[in-house]
């Protein structure tokens, strides 16, 4: 197993989590109802917990004095490897549930043989992430069942999310060769082997909540490589001008 | 000059003992199950501590309470390490501090093989009530699924109309 290749997956899991933890950390004070605001928050502080265990133990894997908030604070949009589900703008509330719900299954089923890993540190971490996210998973799919078999509106809305989502899902179920040489030494977890299980668990909540699953259809790419939607960048700009501000500032 | 004896592993159990968690201070660390090992290794003190969530945000405040109590023991030279494997869970509260949830008003954590048979259960098959802390009764409802901390749910008694917290299990 190349040392990089364990460096380049840990950011891939980590970026995931910190740039979708940013993004529903933008609801805070501004959700729909006083427990749904606790609850966004909630996930979001689940979503950056992970990622400071899975950056953390990325700088110290590449053990060139990198911690967790220098690879949070100090890389630009090229150097972060989330999938571009994470960056897309919150947009409205039906936006952000469905691709929480849509992020959250994946989680549930990478983290799910993650928690085998013969990493035991990543073994350990992923262990944990899964019961965390098996609870927003849970809480997602409840809230895609409400907005769906909800109001007109509401449904309307439900399913404009889950089809403008749709092209963006592919990514998380690629391997490159990166990660396939991390699956063969037992580290990594094969996404691509989870695609159907996700697919049928998505569907499911779906047709229970009255909606259409999309078509399958053209599927954007480039996260992994550092290929970026233009959202990413004022994302970063937004969580990084406090320490980039203030370097080394303590508090 | 004075020295103090060295305290030995037991002392020092009984002093982490002693911390108690900062977002439910009815629990120690130690009835939290988050302390996994204390050692003593060429003279210095190292603490194994677990984290409960990924994002708990009282995991500083115990590290350095933890690192207080240990010197108030008379060792100087303490380290808490972060141990991730294997992940917490709420099995690992012990009773006398399920005990101590209730009597805080506080419905303990079912244990949690309990919802592991489906992957994403979805809500609308009803969970079983979870029993009220105050009076008992299971005539309660699930309020909010997140509550004032990452480890605890909102829910409310219709017998005894009360709202109460629920340390979900995790």
């Amino acid at each position: 197993m190349a040392h990089g290749d364990l460096v380049e997956y840990l950011l891939r899991l980590g970026d995931d989590r910190l740039v979708l933890g940013h993004r529903v950390s933008e609801w805070c004070g501004h959700g729909p109802i006083l427990e749904e605001d606790i609850a966004l928050a909630n996930i979001a502080l689940d979503l950056v917990g992970q990622a400071n265990l899975l950056l953390g133990l990325a700088g110290r894997e590449e053990g060139a004095g990198r911690d967790q908030d220098a690879l949070a604070y100090f890389r630009e949009a090229i150097d972060y490897r989330n999938a571009l589900i994470c960056e897309l703008p919150k947009g409205d509330f039906a936006f952000t549930i469905m691709r929480q719900f849509l992020v959250s299954v994946h989680s549930v089923l990478l983290f799910e043989k993650l928690q085998h890993s013969g990493h035991t540190d990543l073994a350990g971490i992923a262990a944990k992430a899964f019961k965390e996210t098996r609870y927003h998973a849970r809480h997602c799919a409840d809230w895609v069942l409400k907005l769906g078999d909800g109001t007109e509106e509401s449904h309307a809305r439900a399913q404009h999310a889950l089809d403008e989502l749709w092209r963006f899902t592919g990514e998380l179920f690629d391997v490159d060769d990166v990660e396939r040489r991390l699956i063969d030494a037992g580290v990594a977890a094969d996404a691509s082997a989870v695609r159907e299980s996700w697919a049928q668990q998505v569907a499911r909540v779906v047709a229970e909540a009255t909606l259409r699953m999309p078509d399958d259809t053209f599927m954007q790419r480039g996260g992994r490589v550092g290929r970026h939607t233009e959202h990413l960048g004022h994302l970063l700009a937004e969580m990084q001008i406090v320490a980039r501000s203030f370097p080394g500032a303590t508090w | 000059m004075v020295t103090r004896a060295r305290p030995d592993a037991q002392a020092l159990w009984e002093a982490v003992a002693g911390v108690p968690d900062p977002e439910v201070p009815a629990l120690s660390v130690v009835d939290l199950g988050i302390v996994r090992d204390i050692r003593v290794d060429a003279g210095e003190v190292v603490v194994d501590v677990t984290p409960t969530y990924s994002g708990c945000p009282a995991m500083h405040v115990i590290e350095t309470d933890i690192v207080a109590a240990i010197r108030a023991a008379g060792a100087d030279h303490v380290t808490v390490r972060t141990v991730y494997h294997p992940a917490w869970t709420t099995d690992w509260l012990s009773e006398s501090a399920r005990e101590a949830l209730r009597r805080s008003g506080i419905a303990p954590p079912a244990p949690t093989s309990r919802d592991a048979d489906e992957l994403i259960p979805l809500r609308r098959r009803e969970a079983p009530p979870v029993p009220c802390p105050w009076c008992g009764s299971r005539q309660t409802e699930l309020r909010s699924e997140f509550g004032p901390t990452a480890c605890k749910a909102i829910h409310f008694c219709n017998d005894c109309r009360q709202p109460f917290e629920h340390f979900k299990p995790l």
